[in-house]
């Protein structure tokens, strides 16, 4: 696998096919976690943590374990076992290490668990036949599209918060709603940019 | 079946079992390395608490209370559910002395729907948001009563509030003081008070008399007979309503004696259902 590849893989995760704007896979944390700028860091790095992770676990598992054995009917149920235990092991490090931000993050960081871009990627992997490194690659970048989205979203509801004169019927959720959609038709314009 | 569809249950079987149990052996193993020390005031805490999550204290649930009294930023006495003797067991915990604990229940300020005016038969949503939504504000001619509809008694998580004869009614016995009725109630008829008091003003019409008395039968006309009939001086009347200073009432009883409308309700009793014709 050439790097030039490896950089075309990235570049797609991250701006073209980006996992929230483009594919709309995770729109819960999206929403939810992007009131601040600081715990959207946060959510971001968890979410990629656990997304690159997923990516090598699952792959490993297909490989060694699933396709020997002939059960890639229980593939789901497998990677779910596998994210399930990597939030878990998450939650642990961050109320340890950080319990600042493990309380920020509240409900949400248990529900990376159930943030289908998490699942997607693992099974996207499968399913575009990626090598390990391939694998890798897509998860790490696919959560740093992540952070990148949330973390752009999150500066947005901020100043939107501070200075936009927003209509009464549109102020909170509604506003975040509209600006997501503006923001999603930003990165419809990376479609175009392909390398290769 | 066929041997290979056995090879396929069983290699599923142990894959997806062995799996499981190799991430359980590994998390619990993390969950040593990255063991967070609590306190164990804390944990002793949320043991001795009732685990209602109820809210009736102002933290987000059982823990966020304990958690709050463990720092110090809360007093032992907050859990209106547990009332003094949890109170005392928290106290032992924090090595403080517990104090008066004031046992607070909830009231309805309104005793008359059964016989009071209607404007129509309301046929709809049974929630009381709803029906004060509708046409007219209500199906009550009286704009300060109880329409019954029960928004409360579902609010109740101790299921202390019915609706007896049209009227929601606290049982003072069942009541945690929690509070939830409070908001759910659209009229705010229903406040807390001292579990001590004996004597309340079951009215919360602030119309004029006359007009009072051709709505409800039970209604306060705010002629001040109960202010002026009690010893204490304790009721005052507040916008054609009697108002009673509990620090100044002694439970006489003499109000309510007094009281041509019944609307005040001296030690009144858990149910009211069995004293109605």
């Amino acid at each position: 696998m050439s790097f030039v590849s490896v950089i075309s893989l990235a570049l797609g995760a991250i701006l073209i096919e980006n996992f929230i704007l483009v594919k709309f896979l995770g729109i819960c944390p999206f929403l939810g976690v992007s009131k601040s700028q600081e715990t959207a860091v946060g959510m971001g790095l968890a979410v990629t943590f656990v997304m690159g992770a997923a990516s090598l676990v699952c792959w490993v598992i297909e490989a060694l374990l699933l396709v020997p054995l002939g059960l890639e009917f229980a593939r789901t149920v497998v990677y779910i076992l596998v994210i399930s235990s990597l939030v878990q092991f998450i939650e642990m490090f961050l109320r340890k290490a950080m319990p600042g931000l493990y309380l920020s993050l509240g409900i949400y960081l248990p529900l990376i668990t159930t943030n289908c871009a998490v699942l997607g990627v693992a099974l996207l992997n499968r399913q575009n036949g990626y090598n390990l490194l391939e694998s890798v690659v897509y998860g790490v970048t696919g959560g740093l599209g992540f952070f990148v989205a949330i973390f752009i979203f999150a500066g947005v509801r901020e100043r939107l918060e501070l200075t936009a004169d927003v209509p009464k019927a549109f102020e909170g959720f509604p506003i975040a709603l509209v600006s997501a959609g503006l923001l999603s038709l930003a990165f419809m314009g990376f479609s175009g940019l392909k390398i290769i | 079946m066929t041997g290979n569809e056995t090879f396929t249950i069983v290699a599923a079987l142990i894959a997806i079992g062995g799996l499981g149990a190799l991430f359980g052996g590994a998390l619990s193993a993390a969950s040593k390395k990255f063991a967070v020390q609590t306190d164990e005031r804390e944990d002793a805490i949320i043991k001795i608490l009732p685990g209602a999550n109820c809210g009736g204290c102002g933290f987000q649930g059982c823990a966020a209370y304990a958690h709050a009294v463990v720092s110090g930023a809360a007093e032992v006495s907050l859990c209106t559910v547990g009332g003094a003797e949890i109170a005392q067991e928290i106290a032992e915990v924090m090595g403080v002395t517990a104090g008066d604990v004031r046992r607070i229940v909830a009231y309805v300020r309104c005793t008359g729907a059964a016989d009071s005016e209607r404007k129509y038969d309301y046929i709809g949503l049974e929630d009381c948001f709803s029906a004060l939504n509708s046409i007219g504000g209500g199906p009550l001619e009286c704009r300060f009563g109880c329409i019954g509809l029960g928004s409360c008694a579902r609010a109740c998580p101790y299921d202390a509030v019915t609706i007896e004869s049209g009227v929601a009614r606290v049982n003072r016995e069942l009541c945690k003081g929690c509070s939830k009725c409070v908001t759910a109630c659209p009229k705010r008829l229903i406040t807390m008070m001292d579990y001590g008091a004996k004597s309340f003003v079951g009215c919360s019409s602030r119309s004029k008399g006359a007009v009072v008395r051709k709505l409800c039968g039970t209604g306060c006309l705010g002629d001040g007979l109960c202010a002026k009939n009690c010893p204490g001086g304790a009721i005052s009347i507040v916008d054609n309503l009697a108002v009673i200073d509990y620090s100044k009432c002694d439970g006489c009883g003499k109000c309510a004696e007094k009281c041509i409308r019944n609307c005040i309700e001296f030690a009144p009793p858990v149910s009211r259902v069995n004293l109605l014709p």
